[in-house]
């Protein structure tokens, strides 16, 4: 399987990442050095191997449906670029 | 001589004797900071206001309690993926570079509460994601044992602080060797403690099933009173893992005999250096000659071992770098067209070229039509390696062998080689795919540059790990050999 750079930019689209034509060229042949190392695995017979998400053997963690304390909202805003009236401002989702 | 070669405890006891001020070793720190961090750029914001009144007040304490936390008084340094309350923590991203968090996390409420002092955040590559510190986008920290060679990563900065005397010790995070490999690279100690052992809770998260935080110290000792002090189960991530913490400290007897070693034949072939093979032999010796037993034995997926990591690490920080958008905090792009626009300009303009690469896998492996080929498929694999170490643990107690192939590499030297870079990560992936603890230990040195000895454990086994890398400790000198700056 090799990628082209169509496929870097299909790829670039759906993490959300401007990629220039530098950009672009290098990761298409960077990528295709790494999953052709990835390839590898393929050598490997899995059929009945199941998959490890996760080392510890914790199932759903529950806790009550308390209330609990949150963050203040005067100091959730001291990070976001731009504020206004308790909510933080973006430019228009649709034109 | 720095005040900080002595160990933890003659510092606690000086401490209490009156024969040594707190005062006096947050001094220490920015004295030596000013003296060498021009050369080894091991820290990225200095916390020197708030750490001066916290010594005074600690001083003060002194005169009218006898209560004493676990580091009482002592300069730590901590990586910048942990975010710490009001002071500065960028990941050394420039997408970070004004994030000033809001809460501490559960560790820095740790090291808090056990009195330690915070002296600054230290360098990392950007995100945790590479190897030698020159993925910071700041700047790259340098091996204060030759200015010329990488510290190691991504917990570089923090192993340099150590190894330079710029803190006393220091926090850093590993995910597939980020604090072991620079250990080894800057002739210090460095724990990476069982997934689920310490809480993860405020650690930026780059990949959530295999992020640890440790400590990273100067002896084997002092590193078990740190991992004392920030181990321990935690609401607050739902990964904690509800376990009895043992007395580290206890387990530190010295005695090995009878103990027995598995030795990976695949950690010691191809593509290990052979001083850094020949330094391992010796150290089994050592242990040998305390009355431990080796034999080989194999680990047979360990070549699988690091494609599998870059898929899963991948895979897990394309999503969760999606959380950096350029919305609610962290830089947002100027003068954007619209809110896409916001999104894919903050990430392209704040992201360097690791990330964007480790993202772009990612998002590939996790992408319709590939998800079964590569990351399902490295997830099986992942089991595999787990199973491996499953069965060597059936009859033996550790596991031991290099932390890295090499020595410290030179800067700039394999930067333009992503795969290269990966691959030095041989020894100490398998360990984090499987969830368990390991340390790094000095064990030597080749062309005046560290090498470090790996011991590796059972899950929840760290009490082994350290009893052994403090026997062999004792039995040699090389942990006290400090580098010049």
């Amino acid at each position: 399987m090799s990628i082209s750079i169509k496929d870097v930019e299909h790829v670039a689209k759906l993490a959300r990442l401007d990629l220039n034509e530098k950009e672009k060229n290098q990761f298409t042949k960077q990528l295709n050095a790494i999953l052709q190392y990835a390839e590898k695995l393929n050598e490997l017979d899995t059929d009945n191997i199941q998959p490890t998400t996760h080392v510890l053997e914790l199932t759903n963690v529950m806790r009550e449906d308390e209330t609990r304390e949150s963050l203040p909202l005067k100091k959730v805003f001291l990070n976001a670029p731009e504020e206004e009236d308790g909510q933080i401002r973006v430019p228009a989702v649709l034109e | 001589m720095s005040l900080f070669h002595n160990r933890l405890k003659d510092i606690h006891n000086q401490l209490v004797n009156k024969q040594l001020k707190v005062s006096e070793l947050v001094n220490e720190s920015y004295d030596r900071i000013q003296q060498v961090d021009s050369k080894v750029k091991a820290f990225l914001t200095l916390d020197e206001e708030n750490a001066r009144t916290s010594a005074a007040k600690l001083d003060e304490l002194l005169e009218h309690s006898s209560e004493r936390g676990l580091l009482y008084g002592l300069p730590a340094g901590i990586k910048d993926n942990i975010v710490t309350e009001g002071l500065r923590t960028t990941c050394a991203s420039q997408f970070l570079s004004n994030f000033d968090p809001i809460y501490d996390a559960t560790v820095m409420k740790k090291l808090k509460a056990a009195q330690s002092i915070t002296i600054g955040k230290i360098n990392m590559d950007e995100f945790a994601m590479g190897g030698s510190n020159e993925n910071s986008s700041f700047h790259p920290t340098h091996n204060p044992w030759n200015t010329e060679y990488v510290p190691g990563g991504s917990s570089g900065g923090s192993a340099a602080a150590v190894a330079a005397d710029e803190v006393y010790f220091a926090l850093g995070s590993d995910t597939g060797g980020s604090i072991r490999q620079p250990a080894a690279y800057c002739g210090v100690v460095g724990l990476k403690p069982t997934y689920g052992l310490v809480s993860r809770f405020g650690l930026v998260a780059f990949a959530s099933s295999l992020d640890q935080i440790g400590p990273i110290t100067k002896n084997v000792e002092d590193n078990a009173y740190v991992l004392q002090t920030i181990a321990g189960y935690d609401v607050m991530d739902s990964t904690s893992a509800n376990v009895d913490i043992p007395d580290y400290l206890s387990a530190l007897t010295g005695d090995v005999k009878g103990l027995k070693i598995g030795v990976p034949k695949e950690y010691l072939g191809e593509g290990i250096d052979p001083n850094v093979k020949n330094s391992i032999l010796e150290a089994l010796k050592v242990l040998e000659g305390l009355g431990a037993e080796w034999e080989e034995v194999s680990l047979p997926h360990t070549e699988y071992a690091v494609a599998t990591y870059y898929l899963l690490a991948s895979s897990e920080a394309s999503s969760n770098l999606a959380r950096f958008d350029g919305v609610r905090y962290g830089v947002r792009t100027e003068n954007p067209d619209n809110l896409l626009d916001v999104y894919l300009k903050s990430r392209s303009e704040g992201f360097g070229q690791e990330v964007k690469r480790r993202i772009m896998l990612g998002t590939y492996s996790l992408s319709s039509g590939y998800y079964d080929a590569y990351y399902l498929k490295a997830q099986k694999v992942r089991t595999l390696i787990k199973q491996d170490f499953d069965k060597v643990f059936e009859k033996y107690d550790v596991v031991i062998g290099p932390t890295a192939p090499t020595t410290a590499f030179k800067m700039g030297s394999q930067i333009n080689d992503p795969l290269t870079m990966y691959l030095n990560d041989i020894c100490t992936i398998p360990v984090s795919l499987a969830g368990i603890p390991a340390i790094s230990v000095p064990c030597g040195f080749v062309e005046g540059l560290p090498v470090g000895m790996q011991i590796i454990g059972k899950a929840f086994d760290e009490s082994a790990v350290l009893r052994v890398a403090h026997a062999y400790e004792q039995s040699t000198e090389f942990h006290q050999k400090r580098p010049q700056v």
